[in-house]
């Protein structure tokens, strides 16, 4: 049993990130939506605001560490060129998909998307962090921010799902390794 | 908290509208990196990566400096914030569409 250096950078960027950001999502909404003056006292405000703070800040930093890293560590792997006459293109992952014709698809879409639309998540997730340390408790006076914050949310992780799905089709497809 | 130490509405909507534009930066220039021939290799900053550190890069620092000037203008105003609340949704959805392989292709 092995694990390669890239193999790692795949795991910690996919893996380890990814189920670290579907954690902080699902703590964050819930968090969020229930933050309304009916379901809390005084006392129960100051601790779900300290822990909602916790959640989306996680979330933000989770998802700029996963675009991050993605992009600028595991992505150049993923496209090199191979030298000319390379016949064995299992180090070339985006090569070897476009040499396969039942499997170009997996870079043409697949991969042509998850790189682009996994930077989206960043984007929104800190955006709603940002509005909730800085509302705090107000928030729980303001529906419609409430709202709109739930909204981003919930984009931000329609994103970073996308990503995260065709992420993992496109490494059995054709890993990085 | 009491009503005189309210925030006004304007940093949230602020924020929204910044990250909507950012958004749609992520998809604009995946669309115009596609569709007009020498935006892909000038937004091709970090060589290893290609086009996308630029499309990228230049994406976030759109919407840092949107978020900025929107903040510095709103952030002790009242706005109408459903209007830019749905404007912000708006954006960040056409910013998903603009990074849809099937509709970039469409300007190829």
């Amino acid at each position: 049993m092995e694990i390669t250096f890239r193999e790692w950078w795949g795991i910690i960027h996919g893996l380890a990130f990814g189920a670290s950001y579907l954690l902080a999502f699902t703590g964050g909404l819930l968090s969020l939506y229930s933050l309304k003056p009916e379901f809390l006292t005084a006392e129960g405000l100051k601790e779900r605001i300290k822990r909602l703070n916790i959640w989306v800040t996680g979330m933000a930093v989770i998802a700029w560490a996963t675009v991050i890293t993605g992009t600028y560590i595991v992505y150049p792997w993923y496209r090199a060129t191979p030298p000319e006459g390379t016949t064995d293109l299992s180090d070339y992952p985006r090569s070897l998909l476009l040499s396969i014709p039942e499997k170009a698809e997996w870079h043409k879409f697949g991969m042509e998307w998850k790189e682009h639309v996994a930077w989206i998540a960043p984007i929104a997730a800190t955006v709603v962090a940002y509005v909730v340390m800085t509302y705090g408790p107000q928030l729980v006076k303001e529906p419609k921010i409430r709202k709109a914050l739930i909204n981003f949310f919930v984009v931000a992780f329609i994103a970073a799902a996308v990503a995260g799905m065709l992420g993992a089709f496109i490494t059995k497809a054709a890993p990085v390794l | 908290m009491t009503s005189d130490t309210l925030l006004k509405n304007g940093r949230a909507a602020a924020a929204l509208l910044a990250g909507g534009i950012g958004s749609l930066m992520v998809g604009l220039l995946t669309t115009l990196s596609e569709a007009v021939e020498f935006v892909g290799p000038a937004l091709n900053w970090v060589k290893p990566v290609g086009p996308l550190s630029g499309k990228t890069t230049l994406a976030v620092i759109i919407w840092l400096i949107v978020w900025v000037v929107l903040n510095k203008q709103w952030k002790d105003r009242d706005v109408e914030f459903d209007k830019f609340a749905l404007i912000s949704l708006i954006l960040l959805l056409f910013g998903i569409l603009g990074t849809f392989p099937p509709f970039f292709e469409i300007f190829m």
